[in-house]
């Protein structure tokens, strides 16, 4: 900070100061190293094989994580909150297993998608309720919900798919809008919505101190437990909704749907900045982390890679990015 | 060790220690050694004087006018095992200092008072009404604010910088909308450095890279920044430097004079003696006595805190 001396060379010199340190601290960011190594790996696949680099196969992989691009933006938002949410799968599956089992009863689509909203809604109040009133921590509560919402699932479904779900509804996850799949452009807007939201809305900045420091929020007037039942009821609707349209694109719902899902979204955050500590994390992030395992994913199928490997080099990016994320924040003196 | 021939390098900035113990001192501000001494040679002004780098004419500053109405009044207030039927009232203008050894319940009755703990028994009344302090919530919608024990365990987001702190009591006042205004936020923020002198390099600074003395004035900047007209401090000036310390007690005063009631913790016998208009002395968990200044003495102080 420099005292302006009235004078337009002074002022000029703080101005370009102040340029050079707000560029410095964009370079730094996360999400820069993210773009810079998806654009190197990008590099190395498309001269590993021609087909990486083509429209079809891109959006392939857009699609494939767009759903999960939905549920990143919830749990990006929940460990920022120092918290965590292995529920994110079973949610996702419960939400679209009475969608499905309401519509194949009969019901209108549009009241069996907001009956599905609300289950998952239940299932966020649930695991907020053990979190704040009954003080379980995130962890376990998450656990036992997850297994919960999945026991849900089978007695609803007894193991069967439910199919045979009507056009009108598929609709709504199938097809392109300007070249796009729409399933695509409803990620695109949950990201973009999402990152604005938690670096700009009052509410959602709560949720960075309360993760920072929560005996701090606290004893500063922040009312902590309503921001974690506000951030679990998030996170659930918001792997119900990825949940229903998952359905819609497939036109089926199976009771292992949505399997894994909680490792995946957790592993985006943290590739995309979060800590699990809490304070920190970044939507764009979580986002790019997960274009990251998308191409990384791509680039072993058509390469022939054995899918046994996927996961395990998958997991391999999870810890090169953790060591990463530590050796720099050691390095920076923090 | 020091007869055995061992060198030993004593760090402090406790005066009294250094004078008893050491044999030469070296003085050092911001990052450059100011002066060397043989404390045989030397007196305590002398080494503030090098420490802070101008002359401190007193570490508390002169006593205020006249105290006004009472604004908070507490009556019986108790909580199990750690503190029970404390009563006692705090007036407008008015420092009163509360006295005791550790564990004599002060901070729990002060975090009870200020809603962050529950009571079993008692009430607090704000300008002679009853009021149900159930979180700090509420307190801060009273016009309390409570500067803690452990700046940076209950006072202080250590990984969020200058500003994101200063404004973390009252975000809501910060928005247009439902969105934050980061330029009302910095303008509050920029104001409270200059005018507390927070040496910072920037506002973007991580609080965790502050000294001791410019993290407890982003914490009080936040305070200040609700306008409090009941501030509680518990040990407000631990862990700081001598020229700090004074700052400190001088804004203290100035608040006071301003009509705010204060009501100061403090460990520090020298403290409480310099900077109250009177003094409550707490021993296991109950007050064991009130003092005017007339009263009030290191002696008088201490043997109502050992009970």
């Amino acid at each position: 900070m420099s005292a302006s001396h009235g004078d337009s060379g002074a002022g000029e010199e703080s101005r370009v100061a102040a340029w050079r340190t707000a560029l410095m601290r964009i370079a730094r960011a996360r999400e820069v190293s993210l773009i810079v190594f998806i654009v190197i790996a990008s590099t190395v696949f498309t001269l590993m094989t021609p087909h990486f680099l083509t429209m079809q196969n891109l959006l392939v992989v857009m699609s494939g994580l767009a759903m999960d691009a939905v549920i990143a933006v919830g749990m990006t938002i929940c460990m920022v909150s120092g918290g965590i949410d292995l529920s994110v799968g079973s949610v996702f599956a419960c939400s679209a297993i009475v969608l499905a089992k309401l519509i194949s009863l009969g019901f209108p689509v549009w009241s069996a998608i907001i009956l599905g909203m609300f289950v998952a809604l239940l299932w966020g109040a649930l695991t907020g309720a053990l979190i704040t009133r009954v003080g379980v921590n995130p962890l376990i509560s998450s656990l036992g919900v997850m297994g919960m919402a999945r026991g849900v699932v089978y007695v609803i479904t007894s193991g069967r798919v439910i199919s045979n779900l009507p056009k009108s509804f598929q609709n709504l996850g199938q097809g392109n809008l300007l070249g796009v799949p729409k399933l695509v452009w409803v990620a695109l807007a949950a990201v973009i919505v999402g990152d604005f939201f938690t670096r700009r809305s009052r509410a959602l900045r709560q949720v960075f101190y309360v993760g920072g420091n929560e005996k701090a929020a606290s004893l500063s007037g922040i009312s902590v437990d309503r921001v974690k039942m506000g951030v679990y009821m998030l996170i659930a609707l918001l792997s119900g909704l990825a949940g229903i349209f998952e359905t819609a694109r497939f036109g089926s719902a199976s009771s292992p749907m949505g399997t894994g899902k909680e490792l995946t979204a957790i592993s985006a955050c943290v590739i995309g900045g979060a800590s699990l500590s809490g304070g920190e994390g970044s939507v764009l992030g979580a986002f790019l982390g997960l274009i990251l395992l998308g191409l990384v994913r791509d680039a072993l199928i058509l390469n022939d890679v054995s899918v046994y490997w996927q996961g395990l080099i998958e997991a391999a990016i999870l810890v090169a990015a953790v060591a990463f994320d530590v050796l720099v924040r050691r390095r920076r003196g923090r | 060790m020091r007869e055995q021939g061992t060198s030993v390098i004593y760090i402090s900035h406790k005066l009294s220690e250094v004078f008893d113990l050491a044999d030469r001192v070296t003085v050092l501000r911001d990052g450059r050694v100011v002066g060397v001494r043989a404390l045989a040679e030397t007196d305590v002004a002398s080494i503030v004087r090098l420490m802070v780098g101008r002359e401190i004419s007193q570490l508390y500053p002169d006593r205020g006018e006249r105290r006004g109405a009472p604004m908070l009044q507490v009556r019986h207030l108790s909580r199990g095992e750690r503190f029970q039927d404390v009563t006692f009232d705090l007036h407008r203008g008015e420092i009163l200092g509360v006295a005791g050894l550790i564990g004599s319940g002060r901070t729990d009755m002060a975090l009870s008072v200020f809603g962050a703990s529950p009571t079993d028994g008692g009430e607090i009344l704000i300008d002679g009404e009853p009021v149900d302090i159930e979180s700090p919530v509420k307190a801060i919608d009273l016009g309390m604010a409570y500067l803690p024990e452990d700046r940076r365990e209950e006072g202080l987001f250590l990984d969020m910088d200058v500003t994101a702190n200063i404004i973390s009591a009252h975000l809501g006042s910060f928005t247009s909308g439902s969105l934050m205004d980061a330029r009302e936020a910095e303008a509050e923020a920029g104001g409270f450095a200059e005018t507390l002198d927070i040496r910072t390099p920037s506002l973007e600074q991580k609080v965790l890279n502050l000294s001791g003395g410019n993290q407890q004035k982003v914490v009080v900047a936040k305070w200040l920044s609700t306008k409090p007209r009941i501030l509680i401090v518990d040990e407000p000036t631990r862990g700081i430097d001598v020229g700090t310390k004074a700052e400190i007690h001088t804004l203290l005063r100035g608040l006071a004079n301003e009509g705010v009631a204060i009501l100061m913790i403090s460990s520090e016998l020298p403290e409480i003696l310099g900077m109250s208009d009177r003094i409550l002395v707490m021993h296991g968990g109950r007050v064991k006595g009130e003092l005017s200044m007339d009263e009030a003495s290191e002696d008088s102080v201490m043997s109502l805190a050992v009970g």
